[in-house]
């Protein structure tokens, strides 16, 4: 699990006081989840099966929001259903720590069956959130396909998954923090490093 | 529902009464079984591989339907281990103290003991030896959960009741106003929701007869008054019926059933008089037409099946809590 902590936005370019850097402005944050939307509309719209955005708690359910709003925005005609689903209880690290608490679940009333769902996380590292993820699916239903869409992928997988739709590829070292900001929940949009 | 990223557990090793519950963990219990209940809704499987290789024992030294099932339903949807034991038909019928029983399951490998007995305490007691001992292969610690325990403590049942009524009435049960209403001294459901509810900042009140209320109540959490038709003229947001416990009654507490019925029962008139959003709880089993009347007991306000789904979903936050982290060891 990647360490997100949070912080406020940096001014624009440099790196501020805590050695902080930024890698998405609101600006470019706004850009990339537009991009995102186009991509999921292509790749999906062949296949003619509704898609589910299912958003991973916390950032993910927002941002699963802002590209639903933005795929409907683009295609009217888009049938485009969001949700959540927390995958704490399919983890296979909840005994190498505290007790973790249980976050949101929110399946659409249609159900995951012949559904493409598209998994939206902010940030892809390890790959052991989406593999729960995935987990939880399968007792959810049986989807046509299920997809991944991340903000950043900073690499250090663990598990061979992939994302269909990144944001940005991030080059880190496992101590510096990848920290994703959205205006719902930190009060401001942005993307930054340290 | 409060999701703190960053907690770190709630602390809880055993959950043997609700006195001495914290808020927040009280909070924490019962928000995670309405996560529980959202993370079941409308699956087409209903296993989660939460506790999977972690065993479960019931141990169970009275007769009970709702709460055993209960316990092992919560256990198996989490893909535990649940195994039962019941005192006939197991080496306690033999002569064996409680101390080698409990002993006996930690060595045979349980991780949680789910105990029912009549002995007010026994829990408690349980806990503590295992605490003392330790046990290799269980990492040192085996967590108790009190299932009812004599005229003292049931912590889930009163967990299972906050949670249904925080379904009906909102998350927040600061200053509700909670009527229990019975035969308080044989209930320890009345004890345990006493002190849950006043954590959760509900407002409790015990009507009773006089010689049906426990000594020491005056230390409890609560207010106490003796006449049920004035106290629902005040319209409480809850009325909670305890079942009048025959087995438990062994001198005149009451001149009669007919009496207790009149004074004490929750006919359709009394439920009439009572707020649109009243919601009537009865831990179950109930005995129509003595503490409940039928048509109350089958009415929209009654919750009584409402208590037994949460009661599920309540037993897995807590053996989630107690089972599933690193602080459980």
């Amino acid at each position: 699990m990647p360490t997100r902590r949070r912080g406020g936005p940096v001014p624009n370019g440099a790196s501020n006081a805590e050695g902080e850097r930024e890698l998405l402005s609101p600006a470019d944050l706004a850009r990339t989840v537009a991009r995102i939307a186009h991509e999921i509309l292509e790749k999906t719209a062949e296949s003619g099966a509704p898609v589910v955005l299912l958003g991973l708690p916390t950032r993910g359910i927002h941002l699963a929001r802002r590209l639903a709003e933005r795929i409907t925005a683009i295609d009217a005609d888009a049938t485009v259903a969001v949700g959540t689903v927390d995958p704490t209880l399919y983890r296979d690290d909840l005994r190498r720590q505290p007790t973790r608490p249980l976050a949101e679940t929110d399946i659409p009333a249609g159900g995951i069956d012949d559904v493409i769902v598209v998994l939206v996380d902010d940030v892809l590292m390890s790959g052991r959130t989406v593999r729960a993820a995935l987990d939880a699916l399968r007792d959810h239903g049986r989807p046509r396909a299920v997809q991944l869409a991340v903000l950043v992928d900073r690499g250090h997988r663990e598990l061979p998954i992939r994302a269909d739709y990144v944001g940005k590829n991030v080059p880190t070292n496992r101590a510096e923090d990848v920290v994703v900001s959205l205006s719902e929940c930190d009060g401001a949009d942005g993307v930054a490093i340290r | 529902m409060t999701v703190q990223p960053d907690a770190t557990g709630i602390g809880l090793r055993h959950l043997l009464s609700t006195e001495g519950l914290r808020r927040e963990q009280a909070e924490a219990l019962l928000d995670t079984a309405a996560s529980m209940e959202q993370a079941l809704t409308g699956r087409a499987v209903r296993k989660l591989p939460t506790l999977r290789g972690r065993t479960v024992v019931t141990l169970f030294y009275e007769n009970s339907t709702r709460t055993r099932v209960s316990f092992e339903v919560a256990g198996k949807w989490m893909s535990a281990d649940t195994i039962n034991v019941s005192a006939s038909g197991s080496s306690v019928g033999k002569g064996e103290s409680l101390r080698d029983t409990a002993s006996t399951l930690a060595a045979a490998g349980a991780d949680a003991i789910v105990v029912r007995h009549p002995a007010s305490g026994a829990p408690h007691r349980i806990a503590g030896w295992l605490d003392r001992v330790g046990h290799s292969h269980t990492d040192g610690h085996v967590a108790v959960v009190n299932a009812g325990d004599g005229t003292h403590e049931h912590p889930t049942q009163a967990l299972l009741d906050a949670a249904t009524l925080r379904r009906r009435l909102g998350a927040d049960l600061t200053g509700r106003r909670v009527a229990i209403v019975g035969d308080v001294l044989h209930s320890r459901v009345a004890r345990s929701n006493a002190h849950l509810l006043a954590t959760l900042g509900a407002e409790v009140t015990l009507v009773a007869p006089p010689t049906l209320l426990p000594a020491g109540v005056d230390a409890w959490p609560v207010t106490v008054t003796h006449d049920l038709d004035a106290h629902l003229a005040t319209g409480p947001d809850a009325v909670m019926m305890l079942r009048v416990q025959a087995e438990r009654m062994h001198g005149g507490f009451f001149p009669s059933a007919r009496e207790y019925a009149v004074r004490f029962g929750l006919s359709a008139r009394r439920a009439d008089t009572l707020p649109d959003h009243a919601v009537v709880l009865h831990p179950g089993p109930a005995v129509r037409g003595m503490e409940i009347a039928s048509a109350v007991a089958d009415s929209d306000r009654a919750a009584i099946s409402e208590q037994v789904t949460a009661g599920v979903h309540v037993r897995m936050a807590v053996l989630y809590h107690l089972l599933a982290g690193e602080d459980s060891r």
